[in-house]
């Protein structure tokens, strides 16, 4: 019998572990007014980037796909639109009706002046919210589940203890029917063949050795050498002393089922298993990707410290290998996972821990990143403004 | 009590699983529970960072997690710590031609 969690339905099929009403800014003008909304309703979430204008063709497409991607979102129950005029709120309208959950959306040159469009938004903010919490939680199965997994601030225990148990979670929940979206291809560079190898498709096999050449490339064409950036200065203070040892030690998040798809940055998977996403390296980008993508959780494996979480919307389990990262910063960790080395524990044994506590962050359990705020959304841009 | 961990049966490197002092011997296990031949340690190694398990020439690779992780850069005595100072990174290497 398969895992069961407590989530929300919704109407095109997917599953929530969170329910809130989504306050989406299409571009720069509105982010104030979003983000005043959503500090005046309770159950809100604001959704925004600092950029949205002067974007073209392929940039502008993907903003407004990961813009759509985050409040089609599963978690989000409703969502109210805000942007300078109708005409550009129009378009998120497009993307985001077809999922079936209460849109509205408002124009700021229709509405009036920044306080008229607050006071109207929260008033639509307030009754969607009255509205979405009469939702029930009910039974579903572990398999609607699709989860990001998420390295940053690594150190040498990054590779021998919290990515490993991560990635015995991730084969178990790939087993249980469930998903798994593994990202940043530039950090499988030295170890990208043995992911590559798992890939049951060739056309995926090939997509992993060139989203990792087209990173290597942007080096060597420039004469650049880049393992001067990459491992970083805390990476390398960490243990971590070339590139590929620090690929190694991350694609092991990724556990050791075959590799069913290869996806863009945002795009949502399509098949259930093992799948790789396209993402800058960067954790705030490569987590608004995941999270634009649908995934419901990410879990985020830290070496030596990263506070930082994704956006409200996914919300984000922090864990770590090291023992010291657990006593330093305590309050930014969820799991704590030291005792791999510490004290001998399996990497069975402690991934059946990352299994618990996804389980009941699904259920309701707020991760830290939650209860303190540390919450950041980055989308990523693909071209410049012009 | 320290000890260093393998984690591949090809490699020439382990992991210092403490905080490591010049002359201490310490347990090699294997990522598997296997137990091997002692490591005398020649230097500190910090904790997590990479200790040789065999002398390693000037350009031979290093092998960790059964993969190619760079290459030395000098010369590398068994019990000595390897990092920045000793080995490099193969790949994104725009700087060599």
């Amino acid at each position: 019998m398969t895992t069961q969690f407590f989530g929300y339905p919704r109407p095109d099929g997917r599953v929530g572990i969170r329910n809130q009403v989504a306050i989406l800014s299409v571009m720069d003008n509105t982010n104030p007014t979003a983000h005043r909304i959503a500090d005046i309703v309770n159950g809100t979430v604001a959704v925004s980037t600092p950029y949205g204008r002067g974007q073209l063709g392929y940039d502008r497409d993907m903003t407004y796909k990961t813009l759509a991607g985050l409040v089609t979102h599963p978690n989000i129950a409703a969502v109210l639109i805000l942007s300078l005029s109708m005409e550009t709120a129009d378009i998120l309208l497009k993307l985001v009706e077809p999922c079936g959950k209460p849109v509205k959306a408002l124009g700021l040159q229709e509405v009036g002046g920044t306080l008229d469009m607050t006071a109207t938004g929260a008033r639509i903010a307030a009754d969607m919210v009255r509205t979405a919490t009469e939702l029930l939680r009910v039974p579903c199965s572990i398999a609607d589940l699709v989860v990001g997994v998420e390295c940053g601030g690594s150190d040498a225990t990054s590779g021998l203890a919290s990515n490993p148990a991560v990635g015995a979670f991730s084969d178990r929940l790939v087993d249980e029917g469930g998903t798994i979206v593994l990202s940043e291809p530039a950090e499988f560079m030295g170890g990208e063949h043995l992911l590559a190898a798992r890939a049951v498709d060739e056309k995926d096999r090939q997509r992993i050795v060139e989203m990792v050449k087209r990173f290597e490339d942007v080096a060597l064409s420039q004469g650049l050498d880049m393992q001067k950036t990459n491992p970083t200065p805390d990476n390398i203070a960490g243990g971590l002393t070339t590139l590929e040892e620090k690929s190694l030690g991350a694609i092991a998040k990724g556990g050791t089922r075959p590799v069913v798809d290869t996806l863009e940055y945002a795009d949502q998977p399509t098949k259930k298993g093992l799948v790789v996403m396209n993402t800058p390296s960067a954790a705030c980008e490569s987590m608004s990707g995941l999270a634009a993508g649908g995934c419901q959780i990410i879990i985020f494996s830290t070496g030596r410290g990263n506070s930082i979480g994704a956006t409200e919307v996914s919300p984000t389990i922090k864990v770590t290998g090291n023992p010291n990262t657990v006593q330093s910063m305590p309050e930014n960790i969820d799991l704590d996972l030291s005792s791999i080395i510490t004290d001998n524990e399996s990497i069975d044994q402690a991934g059946k821990r990352v299994w618990d506590l996804v389980c009941k962050v699904a259920n309701g359990k707020y991760t830290t990143a939650e209860v303190l705020g540390e919450c950041q959304l980055s989308v990523s841009r693909w071209g410049l403004s012009v | 009590m320290n000890t260093l961990l393998k984690m591949s049966e090809e490699d020439n490197v382990a992991v210092c699983l403490a905080d490591g002092k010049p002359g201490e011997t310490l347990m090699l296990t294997a990522k598997d529970g296997g137990k091997l031949d002692p490591v005398r340690l020649m230097e500190e190694i910090p904790f997590a960072h990479k200790v040789a398990l065999e002398d390693i020439s000037l350009d031979d690779h290093i092998i960790k997690y059964g993969e190619i992780i760079g290459i030395a850069t000098q010369k590398i005595k068994t019990g000595q710590w390897v990092h920045v100072h000793n080995i490099e990174g193969l790949r994104g290497r725009g700087d060599k031609k």
